[in-house]
């Protein structure tokens, strides 16, 4: 094996931050695009036909890029945000721009997924939009919310593999630099066995999380 | 197919022609005059709904007044326009033309504000209760006070005052899926008191529970109304619920209020045919098949009457004193009785055989008891 412990360890730790870092934000750009997605759309909360159109065109064309093509096509904004065009921070950016467009399209459904009746109460009982997105829409979606981002996380896991072809480093850059190029069979079956256990451990956990927050 | 339709628009745009110079003339009254002891009043209420190309009118013209403390039944089969007509009251829609006035108040002329604070004084219960299910029971039934910033020690006196009134103070913690239909449903009402409203609005709030629960729900509903004096506006399409509990009923078709009054009226004396439906679909006064073939064949000597009882009357042994009385036959052919509001109500079909001059005299006597007879011919019911 052309992979040493402390090498081996470095690239997973890589992954999780990539994943973790990018995870977190583009989370919160998927919440704030995906609530707006649904209340701005026709006969809803704050129905607005121009914010609809705008977001899910905007949306539709970051979602249709290939992430490969994406993470070279942004290195401009990627400079300007993290200061370098390579390295790990330099991975994180791209993956955001992946995954929050991803993840607000996850929202939007697990959202109109909660049952139009809950609103009209809300409304009769004389909530305000804001009350209605926090109180009811949000905790109702909860559960399916949960699962969305357990899907959303593994796509970053998937994502970050070829954070390789930015200097990211990671799991995946090991896979390709050592096991692929170097004909090294073991890192290549060692690290698609960790990379495995963490989208299986992910799931696992996004399905237990999602169960006890139902509570049906 | 086409012509048809074309036909359809053509015959429907003068029957409103025809419409609109039958409309009332509305007499000048000043408000207070106009409203008075009116908890909800719908004054010329229109609500059109725009299409792609058409519009449907869900909503024509609609007059109605709901007294306070009172129990308002509006009745109509789908598409009626029941819905729009409830959703009018609570700014859930607005009407296209005419207004609202609940309480005084017309929600549409307030501020954003001044409507979520009016609207705390409707309360709201629907056909599929519409509770969170991501909240306990008690969380539910304290959405409403939670949203109005209530303080805590409010909020929880006030939610378990109203669980045990509905009976549900040990489910305080349960979830909504951990209940029944009945319970979810009054979870629901407690939920709608909670902020002790004046007005409740129930929006076919038994159609989705089986026959029991939805007596014990409708007597909630009338325990809501004597014990905190809310005024009820229900909407259903089932003629049951109205009976058990409304006062007043209006019967609602294709967006048109064509027929209302109490709910004794209604029942014992329908004007229209779509009233007459309803009230048939709960007063069981269908004559059986086998009877109709008895009628078919309906002789000179035999006739064939609906004899209806109303209040004091249908305790009286009246048959029995025809029978001894004139030389005539009486032979029941089927008979029901119901409550209306505490009264009975009956409602025989009886077949009379004999001369035809003793018959005669029978009426006469059956007529001078201040009961309903008709004679029953083989092709109307």
């Amino acid at each position: 094996m052309l992979v040493n412990q402390e090498q081996l360890l470095q690239a997973i730790w890589e992954t999780v931050v990539m994943v973790g870092v990018s995870l977190i934000f583009s989370f919160f750009i998927g919440l704030v695009l995906g609530v707006l997605l649904v209340v701005t759309r026709k006969g809803h909360l704050l129905e607005n036909q121009i914010i609809f159109t705008i977001l899910n065109a905007g949306i539709n064309i970051f979602r249709s890029i290939p992430f490969i093509i994406l993470m070279v096509a942004v290195i401009p904004f990627t400079r300007l945000i993290v200061g370098t065009s390579i390295g790990t921070a330099a991975a994180i950016v791209p993956m955001i721009l992946f995954a929050g467009p991803y993840i607000a399209r996850l929202i939007e459904n697990s959202l109109l997924e909660v049952d139009q009746g809950v609103i009209e109460a809300a409304q009769a009982m004389g909530a305000t939009p804001w009350q209605i997105m926090t109180r009811f829409l949000l905790p109702e979606a909860l559960s399916s919310l949960l699962l969305g981002i357990t899907i959303a996380t593994i796509g970053l896991v998937g994502a970050s593999a070829m954070a390789g072809a930015v200097g990211g480093g990671g799991l995946g850059d090991l896979a390709i630099t050592y096991g692929y190029q170097r004909f090294d069979t073991v890192v290549m079956l060692l690290t698609v066995g960790i990379l495995i256990i963490m989208v299986q451990g992910l799931q696992s956990l996004g399905n237990y999380l999602a169960r006890r927050v139902r509570r049906r | 197919m086409i012509r048809t339709s074309l036909l359809i628009v053509a015959k429907l745009d003068l029957w409103q022609l025809f419409h609109m110079e039958q409309l009332p003339y509305k007499a000048i009254l000043s408000e207070k005059e106009w409203g008075i002891g009116s908890m909800i009043i719908f004054d010329q209420v229109t609500k059109i709904y725009e299409g792609k190309g058409h519009s449907v009118k869900a909503l024509q013209n609609v007059d109605l007044q709901v007294k306070k403390g009172e129990i308002y039944g509006v009745i109509g089969f789908s598409g009626a326009g029941k819905s729009s007509l409830i959703r009018c009251v609570n700014a859930l829609e607005r009407p296209s033309s005419g207004r609202v006035i609940v309480d005084g108040k017309n929600l549409l002329q307030l501020t954003a504000k001044e409507v979520r604070e009016a609207k705390r004084n409707i309360g709201m219960i629907f056909q599929h209760f519409n509770l969170l299910h991501s909240k306990t029971v008690f969380t539910n039934v304290a959405m409403p006070l939670l949203v109005a910033k209530r303080p805590k020690e409010e909020v929880r006196k006030r939610v378990l005052e109203l669980l045990a009134f509905v009976g549900l103070e040990d489910k305080a913690n349960s979830y909504p899926d951990q209940l029944s239909g009945g319970q979810k449903q009054r979870v629901g009402i407690a939920r709608a008191l909670v902020t002790n409203p004046k007005v409740l609005l129930c929006d076919e709030a038994t159609s989705a529970l089986d026959p029991e629960t939805t007596k014990a729900i409708l007597q909630l509903l009338k325990q809501v109304n004597q014990a905190y004096g809310v005024t009820i506006l229900m909407i259903t399409h089932e003629m049951s619920a109205i009976r058990e509990i409304c006062d007043q009923v209006a019967v609602l078709d294709q967006g048109k209020i064509v027929e209302s009054g109490s709910v004794f009226q209604v029942f014992s004396k329908p004007k229209t045919a779509i009233a007459a439906k309803f009230v048939r679909s709960v007063m069981n006064d269908h004559i059986p098949e086998s009877i109709y073939a008895l009628l078919r064949e309906q002789r000179e000597d035999r006739h064939i009457y609906r004899i209806v009882f109303v209040g004091n009357s249908a305790g009286e042994p009246l048959l029995s004193q025809v029978a001894k009385t004139y030389t005539v036959d009486v032979n029941i052919l089927y008979g029901s009785i119901t409550e209306l509001q505490g009264i009975p109500f009956g409602n025989l079909i009886v077949q009379f055989s004999g001369a035809e001059k003793e018959m005669k005299r029978a009426l006469l006597h059956i007529h001078q008891q201040k009961v309903t007879v008709k004679e029953v011919l083989a092709d109307v019911s």
